[in-house]
């Protein structure tokens, strides 16, 4: 009878053992992605999310996965609309209970929708050039995440950039700020504004109505006014727009810096000819040079996994900007499990610790392959931000060159204006900030 | 058979005048609140609450309002989105500038300023008919949208324009949960749901009726068109703004003027075209048709895909997405070009002779 039993022991025991390593196995780090790939940005999306899905894909190919736990994720498509967004949201947070990574919306209106959604169920939010920029203070903001770099500091580095220029002055200088009428394009206006005041230069605001695709009026009065400088902050159909009024009332091209968003392929193609000598700020570079992209255009769309229908969008600056903002994720995964367990998948409170101890130096983005990429980040409780840099690319009529190494904005002059921001709206909600000084590393 | 009033004796003009004169019509509403007071509160997920319901009645709202100035009252208009915007700001405002004031009556108040602004928008329509009104509401959709980005004030001067609700509150208990704020939500909207269907039966909504059927008629037989038609275009902009402050406070939290766009607009006329203008129920029925069907396909076209092993991404679903909503909507218009309010009004004359059809 024992005789009998013995194996039949051993085969539960070896099948439970199997199982729990099945279990072991099964371990997986779930992204939530509310996407669009549809709509009226859609073209930028595909990039973007392109990129993302690629990296993801590249980690578990390369790596099976951040120490062993497989990445996951599904997608949502919001077409850019806030109220898809929430939608997408509320579906997708059911399943991010136990691990998430963190969610990029790529779109400031439903950013906004959900910052206080993700901090009440936990969920890190990040919005990588976009979305509230005052959340760069963490205390008040403890799930939100406006990584790398804000439209405040960006606007700042550019006239920083302008005034290297210059020889080290601006003053006296006339400058025009062309702007979407939007929220996203309001945002800059304060700090220009006090940067106006501090390297005394002319500012002049000129709105465009959304979507920009008229701009004779304006581009008129710009003539007239006959700024050294135009700095455009434009999205979508209001960027090629631009360009070509410039080109047809004989503003130099090479006189223009745009926004993030007004610096991608998408843009300056369609301009054609009127693009050639246009400036952008970014925070990541664009081409296959960099050996990241090079290598998952090798093994990811080699093995044919990749996510990408029109392969001709790799490594534009939105695919870049879409692997950037993976490589990103992933390491706060990473780091996230160094405190709290290797080869465990991440919830969303773990993860928002990783993203808040991110320390990615230029020796960890050349191990990665992410030579240049993007700029150096070590984020803190009250620096949700972690760099503050962008580089200045030219579009030479074919691509965009870099023509200036990484700027950083002037952190004295803007920083407290997100400060006193984040204090406003910790009053008007009753949320009483976090003390930063008692964090634990 | 089921559905049959022989019986139903009414023996006072209290009967006879009552809200749901037919009796199988009195149950079948008690059991559809207590449904949604009772039933769905216990068994909805969290998604359900603020993906689905909370909107749902949001714009169920909306198209009430917009329902009673165009389905009854005969007043085209494409500004419905706007004097929402002029709700959710005006509650803000309420709620930020008077120290102390409760929360339910900065919405009451936001709904009483955005009535004002719609009087103000509806004054062309004494002269003006038809399309060219639709055109001259449209300016309203531009104007507010423009005024709320241009004047920082409105927004407390945050630097985006974009405004963050405050929390609800409401004698001490803060409604935080998509549980409570369904409820909330949906007390207001049933009240307001049942008095717009007391209102549309009474003198003023007959005059609204008479003077959407023909208004040189109405004014012969002595309604006087001025004061009908703003009061239309009030208390339709009350609603509107009603459901602007809720879509800010109980379903997004934050709120940018540009949200409220023309094509939220466009969203909100097609709820009453395909729900049946000139109807209460059809402005519920509309608002479900629009908001949840494509949601219900984005949820079953991958799985359907799955099934079949088609390879869908998920930018083909959505491209599908939209084309069978389109050509659905197509197809209930062929069907009954008077909405689907019009279908259950039909299934009720089958219900009553049913099974005995001659």
């Amino acid at each position: 009878m024992i005789k009998n039993l013995k194996p039949a022991v051993a085969a539960v025991a070896v099948s439970l053992a199997l199982l729990s390593q099945s279990a072991m196995a099964a371990e997986e780090q779930f992204f939530p992605i509310v996407s669009y790939r549809v709509g009226p940005y859609g073209a930028n999306g595909q990039a973007f999310y392109g990129g993302f899905v690629d990296y993801l894909n590249y980690v578990n190919m390369k790596e099976g996965g951040v120490n062993g736990v497989k990445l996951a994720w599904e997608e949502c498509e919001t077409e850019y609309n806030n109220a898809k967004g929430v939608e997408c949201y509320e579906r997708l947070k059911g399943k991010a209970k136990s691990s998430a990574g963190p969610i990029h919306t790529m779109s400031t209106g439903i950013s906004y929708a959900l910052i206080e959604k993700a901090a009440a169920d936990k969920l890190p939010l990040a919005m990588m050039g976009y979305g509230r920029t005052d959340a760069v203070d963490g205390s008040v903001f403890p799930y939100a995440f406006p990584l790398v770099t804000t439209y405040q500091m960006q606007a700042s580095a550019i006239v920083k950039f302008l005034k290297d220029k210059e020889n080290g002055s601006l003053a006296g200088k006339k400058i025009v700020y062309l702007y979407h009428d939007s929220a996203y394009g309001k945002e800059p206006i304060v700090a220009l504004q006090a940067e106006a005041s501090l390297n005394k230069f002319e500012l002049s605001l000129i709105p465009v109505a959304h979507p920009g695709n008229e701009q004779g009026a304006q581009w008129l009065k710009i003539r007239q006014e006959k700024p050294d400088y135009v700095i455009f902050w434009g999205w979508g159909v209001m960027n090629q727009t631009a360009m070509k009024a410039a080109q047809k009332v004989g503003f130099p091209r090479d006189k223009m810096v745009g926004s993030w968003w007004a610096g991608s392929e998408e843009d300056t193609v369609p301009a054609g000819e009127a693009a050639k000598g246009y400036m952008s700020a970014t925070w990541n570079v664009a081409g296959k040079s960099v050996p990241l992209i090079a290598d998952i255009e090798k093994s990811v769309y080699g093995a044919g996994k990749g996510n990408l229908q029109d392969t001709s969008k790799l490594g534009t600056i939105l695919y870049n900007r879409g692997v950037s903002a993976a490589v990103l994720s992933v390491e706060a995964i990473r780091k996230a499990q160094e405190k709290f367990g290797k080869g465990k998948a991440m919830n969303g409170e773990q993860v928002r610790w990783g993203l808040e101890n991110l320390a990615i130096t230029d020796a960890r983005l050349k191990q990665i392959g992410a030579t240049d990429l993007l700029p150096e980040i070590k984020t803190s409780c009250n620096n949700h931000e972690g760099s503050g840099k962008v580089k200045i690319q030219q579009w030479d009529g074919t691509k965009w060159t870099p023509v200036s190494s990484w700027i950083e904005g002037n952190k004295g002059l803007i920083h407290p204006l997100f400060e006193s921001s984040a204090k406003q709206y910790a009053k008007e909600k009753g949320i009483t900030p976090r003390d930063c000084s008692k964090e634990k590393i | 058979m089921l559905y049959r009033e022989a019986g139903q004796f009414k023996t006072s003009y209290a009967a006879d005048q009552q809200l749901f004169p037919i009796r199988q019509d009195r149950i079948g509403i008690l059991v559809l609140l207590a449904v949604a007071f009772l039933g769905i509160p216990g068994m909805a997920s969290e998604y359900w609450f603020s993906a689905i319901l909370i909107p749902f009645l949001i714009f169920a709202l909306a198209a009430l309002g917009l329902n009673i100035l165009t389905g009854y009252a005969g007043q085209l208009s494409l500004g419905s989105a706007a004097f929402m915007a002029v709700g959710a700001y005006a509650a803000y405002n309420f709620q930020l500038r008077v120290e102390g004031i409760p929360i339910l009556v900065s919405f009451l108040m936001a709904g009483v300023t955005a009535a004002g602004v719609g009087v103000l928008f509806g004054l062309p329509s004494l002269r003006i008919k038809g399309f060219y009104l639709a055109v001259a509401t449209l300016a309203a959709q531009f104007f507010i949208v423009w005024c709320l980005t241009k004047f920082p004030w409105l927004s407390n001067n945050s630097s985006s324009g974009v405004i963050s609700a405050q929390k609800v509150e409401i004698l001490g208990h803060v409604f935080e949960s998509p549980r409570e704020k369904y409820l909330l939500v949906l007390s207001i909207v049933v009240v307001m749901a049942l008095a717009a269907r007391n209102l549309v039966r009474t003198s003023t909504g007959r005059a609204w009726m008479a003077v959407r059927d023909m208004d040189v008629a109405a004014s012969v037989i002595g309604i006087r068109l001025m004061p009908t038609k703003l009061l239309a275009f009030a208390v339709s902009s009350f609603y509107c703004g009603v459901a602007g402050a809720l879509y800010a406070y109980c379903y997004l939290g934050s709120v940018e003027p540009d949200g409220f766009s023309l094509e939220m607009s466009f969203k909100i006329l097609f709820m009453i075209i395909i729900g049946g203008v000139g109807s209460i129920l059809g402005s519920f029925l509309g608002a479900a048709f629009i908001l949840l069907l494509p949601i219900f396909l984005d949820v079953t076209l991958p799985w359907l895909a799955g099934l079949f092993h088609l390879p869908f991404s998920n930018a083909t679903v959505s491209h599908i997405q939209m084309l069978v909503f389109g050509a659905l909507i197509m197809f209930f218009l062929i069907v009954e070009p008077h909405g689907l309010a019009r279908l259950w009004q039909i299934a009720k004359e089958k219900l009553r002779l049913w099974p005995f059809p001659h």
